[in-house]
């Protein structure tokens, strides 16, 4: 009897395998940003139920986005900071950055009574210096003329995984603090000199919710799905700008964007530019033919990239994304046409 | 006659005893406060659509754990499979041949992989099956996991073969009955009530490991069948939306919660009627 | 029997794939952790940098955070443990409400420990950022005194069960000649159980102790997430086991993750060692009653 069961459980399993491996191409895998994850997971499903194609998406971090797809272990990775030239190099074969979305980090706070709080970039900067420690220091205060502010001690919360979330913020604050640059630096993960930890956009987001005075800083959507308070940022023409649609577009507004779009656009000299908005790529190996993959998998993985490129722009506004503006979307098509397998066109076979 | 110093002695005794039920019983506070908290929380997600569909994307209400419910299942299914036929094997082996040399670092081993970690089997997983096939996967998961419920199963078949009296073997074979099938005909079979309880509380361990999960199942939106492929499970699931900011994710994860932790005290429970059961006696 | 070499030699070989199955582990970890071995040596484990911008590992602060969180853990568990363990092997033997509490007891080891940080960061974090506020010390709710009261609730269990067993080990006619020489149940269990217990007793904390080191899920949850050495019990931190499980799918730099597989290596032995010692002293305590 047990004999019996046990010789069907290793039947049922081996059904399985060889069943699942014959459809196993309708599957994508994916890794990285949690700054897009609210905008891909919806994409996803509706991609899902549109072409029954099922992109398996896990918000782990942009830098495990990058470890991941530099260890060959995921389809594609997702980053909202780029790789530097240096990573690049050490790559198995040549990567290529395709834009997505645009987003923005917010710095977001928990304090009694809600205020609106204006900030200026130096006091961000020593907020998460560890320079300034109360909330009403006198600092904060001039910005804020007439908001009362608790005397208590500042809880700072940061990324604990590697984040793009954390290399736009970092980008930013090196570019407005020499003490920032000079003692921190930049990059996904950071050797934070104050603070606590959280794991995601997620977890940041829900360990600021839990900790009165606390402060940190989110991708927009997570501050507003939840509404959080949100810090109005002074920025480059000297303007306190609110985090909005119109105002991440008007940073995007750059005059060029590289060939291989690896840019910044933080702390923007655009009037009306929210000095925190950052592009969003999706990170792929330009040969897909790599590591036994088959061209089917390839060609899956281009279609979805292009139907993430146009029609899947239609969800970005309503999670408070930016869409791709045309001098970008130019760009992530060219990106998206010179995938190829081993020598081969992938797009030629149709596009959604 | 008793004296002062005697009554006081005694009255000692007693505040003594007295303090240890009290110490004793407000140890098993927190589990009275863990399983309402969690029954509480988790019970107004319970609903058929709860265990039936998948999770919806942040911030969107409704869903279900189907995907974390499916890839539990199967993790459960893969890591038998690989534990339960070298589990047994080898205590039967240790159970056989009890003294030796080869036998001590036997036993050793099986030791050392029991109090090791389970976020360094995830890594050890990790640099086995996930870097060599290329890619997470429910396979490599049910790796971690077996390497979890191996010891586990070899202790406890270890312990209850060691219980039955060698005078059962020696008649066995002095009837001419050959090695293998008095292993299999009569040892086993005494022995079987504690190799299912070993058993069961392997899969109620492992059902609720996280740890190397991360690092090998990965997580899955959807529902996966295909051992190469990434899949779900309740604690990753757990896991992932309690640290979130979305309210309906608390909800989710309160009911996968509760979900769990009914699976897994009910198979304690089981493991528990089968020792008293079907106990081991000679 | 020798009719039957099959059947044997794969007895034999399931024993031997077990040696190699360790073998490998041991090589893949210390494989994987050779890089940051090079570059770091022994520095790995008094450096407190933990900086992956500048490719800097030392994993001292997560040492620190790992000892500390445990042997607080452990001074919080041991009371409960040895009173469970007095009235479960003492004074209670055999009896209903033995059988009850015992029960209880060891129902909580089977909790998922996702579980236990779940609700730690919903019940546990509330109420701790409550108590620090009122001790005027920064309020953050997670930390290592936070982790440390949900890791002692996990391993009461572990620690109880031992203990029992060496409780009731303690012969009968030493406890019988204490009772007629006139001492009362208080004085027999202070002069004649605990001493005679005592390794027993050791050997539980020491279970419980490897246990703690290694416990991950609910400790990554609580413990704030700080790469800093904890100033005081109530500052956030990180330990070795939460460090790996933060940073393990999403160190970018190769040296990173090795530094990661490194504290791994590190944390692999130190449960290990504990364990041994632990179960040494068991199997010497459990001969010497018999023997």
């Amino acid at each position: 009897m047990k004999k019996l069961v046990l010789l069907g459980l290793v039947l049922s399993f081996l059904l399985s395998f060889v069943s699942s491996a014959k459809a196993g191409d309708s599957e994508l895998v994916g890794a990285g940003a949690t700054f897009p994850y609210p905008l891909y997971s919806k994409m996803f499903e509706v991609y899902h139920e549109k072409y029954g194609v099922s992109v398996n998406y896990q918000s782990i971090g942009s830098g495990g986005g990058q470890r991941q797809l530099l260890s060959r272990t995921v389809d594609f990775g997702a980053s909202d900071g780029f790789m530097n030239n240096d990573q690049l190099a050490k790559a198995p074969a040549k990567i290529v950055h395709i834009p997505m979305v645009l987003g923005a980090d917010v710095v977001s706070y928990n304090l009694p009574g809600r205020p609106e709080l204006r900030f200026t970039p130096d006091v961000i900067a020593d907020i998460f210096l560890g320079r300034i420690t109360q909330w009403d220091d006198a600092r904060i205060k001039a910005n804020n003329p007439g908001v009362s502010l608790p005397s208590d001690s500042i809880v700072v919360v940061h990324r604990s995984d590697g984040s793009g979330t954390t290399h736009i913020f970092t980008d930013y604050l090196c570019k407005v603090s020499h003490q920032w640059a000079s003692r921190v630096g930049e990059g996904v993960s950071v050797s934070w000199p104050v603070g606590l930890g959280a794991k995601g956009n997620e977890g940041v987001a829900g360990l600021i919710q839990q900790t009165p005075n606390s402060i940190g800083y989110v991708e927009l959507i997570y501050a507003a799905k939840n509404h959080m308070s949100i810090g109005v940022i002074k920025n480059k023409s000297g303007k306190f700008i609110h985090p909005s649609i119109s105002s991440i577009a008007a940073a995007a507004n750059i005059p060029q964007i590289p060939e291989d779009t690896r840019v910044f656009i933080t702390d923007s000299s655009a009037p009306g530019g929210y000095p925190l908005s950052g592009f969003t790529w999706i990170l792929v190996y330009q040969d897909q033919n790599y590591g036994g993959r088959s061209e089917e998998r390839a060609q899956q993985l281009v279609k979805l990239l292009w139907w993430m490129a146009h029609q899947g722009q239609q969800y970005a506004a309503s999670l408070d994304y930016v869409q791709l503006p045309q001098k970008a979307l130019t760009k992530t098509e060219k990106i998206i046409e010179s995938i190829h397998y081993g020598g081969k066109r992938l797009l030629a076979e149709g596009k959604y | 006659m008793v004296d002062n110093g005697v009554s006081f002695r005694i009255f000692k005794d007693n505040l003594f005893k007295w303090s240890l039920v009290l110490v004793s019983f407000l140890a098993t506070v927190p589990l009275f406060l863990i399983l309402f908290y969690v029954a509480k929380n988790g019970i107004s997600s319970f609903s058929w659509t709860f265990i039936t569909h998948l999770p919806k994307p942040p911030g969107e209400a409704g869903g279900g754990i189907l995907n974390g419910i499916v890839g539990t299942l199967l993790l459960i299914g893969w890591s038998s499979l690989l534990s339960i036929p070298l589990g047994i094997t080898l205590g039967l082996y240790l159970s056989e041949f009890r003294e030796g040399f080869f036998s001590y670092w036997v036993r050793l081993c099986i030791d050392v992989l029991q109090g090791t970690p389970s976020v360094v089997i995830g890594i050890v997983a990790y640099a086995w099956i996930v870097i060599t096939m290329g890619g997470f996967s429910l396979f490599s998961g049910g790796v971690a996991l077996s390497l979890i419920m191996v010891p586990m199963i070899v202790k406890a078949t270890e312990e209850t073969l060691k219980l039955i009296p060698s005078a059962l073997k020696e008649a066995s074979l002095a009837l001419g009955v050959s090695y293998s099938k008095t292993i299999f005909k009569v040892i086993i079979p005494s022995g079987l009530s504690g190799i299912v309880t070993g058993i069961l509380l392997g899969v109620a361990r492992v059902a609720g490991e996280t740890a190397p999960l991360l690092f090998t199942a990965f997580g899955n939106p959807f529902v996966n069948w295909n051992p190469l492929k990434p899949v779900s499970a309740l604690p990753i699931l757990i896991f992932n939306y309690a640290s979130s900011p979305f309210p309906e994710w608390h909800q989710l994860a309160w009911g996968a919660s509760l979900f769990l932790v009914t699976i897994v005290l009910l198979l304690n429970a089981v493991s528990r009627v089968v020792i008293r059961k079907w106990k081991v006696q000679f | 029997m020798k009719s039957e070499p099959t059947f044997k030699g794969i007895l034999y070989l399931s024993a031997a794939s077990t040696i190699f199955l360790l073998a490998g582990l041991f090589f893949t970890l210390l494989r994987h952790s050779l890089p940051s071995l090079k570059a770091f040596g022994f520095g790995m484990f008094y450096r407190s940098v933990w900086n992956p911008v500048s490719g800097d590992f030392g994993a001292f602060p997560f040492i620190v955070g790992t000892l500390f969180t445990a042997f607080l853990a452990l001074a919080f568990c041991t009371p409960f443990a040895l009173a469970i363990s007095l009235l479960l092997g003492e004074y209670w033997r055999g009896t209903t409400w033995s059988g009850i509490l015992q029960t209880l007891i060891e129902v909580p080891a089977g909790i998922p420990s996702v579980i236990y940080g779940f609700w730690g960061l919903f019940l546990v974090v509330p109420l701790i950022r409550s108590l620090e506020s009122k001790l005027h010390v920064a309020p953050y709710g997670v930390g290592i005194f936070t982790a440390s009261v949900i890791l002692s609730i996990m391993i009461i269990p572990y620690a109880a069960s031992l203990m029992i067993e060496t409780i009731k080990l303690v012969p009968y006619d030493l406890k019988e000649a204490a009772y007629s020489l006139g001492a009362t149940r208080v004085e027999v269990i202070r002069n004649v159980v605990l001493p005679y217990a005592r390794s027993g007793v050791f050997a539980g904390i020491l279970l419980a102790l490897g246990r703690a080191l290694g416990e991950t899920m609910a400790v990554t949850m609580v413990i704030g997430n700080s790469n800093f050495i904890p100033k005081s019990i109530f500052a956030p931190a990180n330990t070795m086991a939460s460090i790996i499980a933060n940073e393990f799918t999403e160190a970018s730099d190769p040296l990173h993750l090795s530094s990661l597989i490194e504290v791994g290596v590190l944390l692999f032995f130190l449960t290990m060692v504990i364990n041994m010692i632990g179960k040494a002293i068991i199997r010497r305590t459990v001969s010497g009653a018999y023997g």
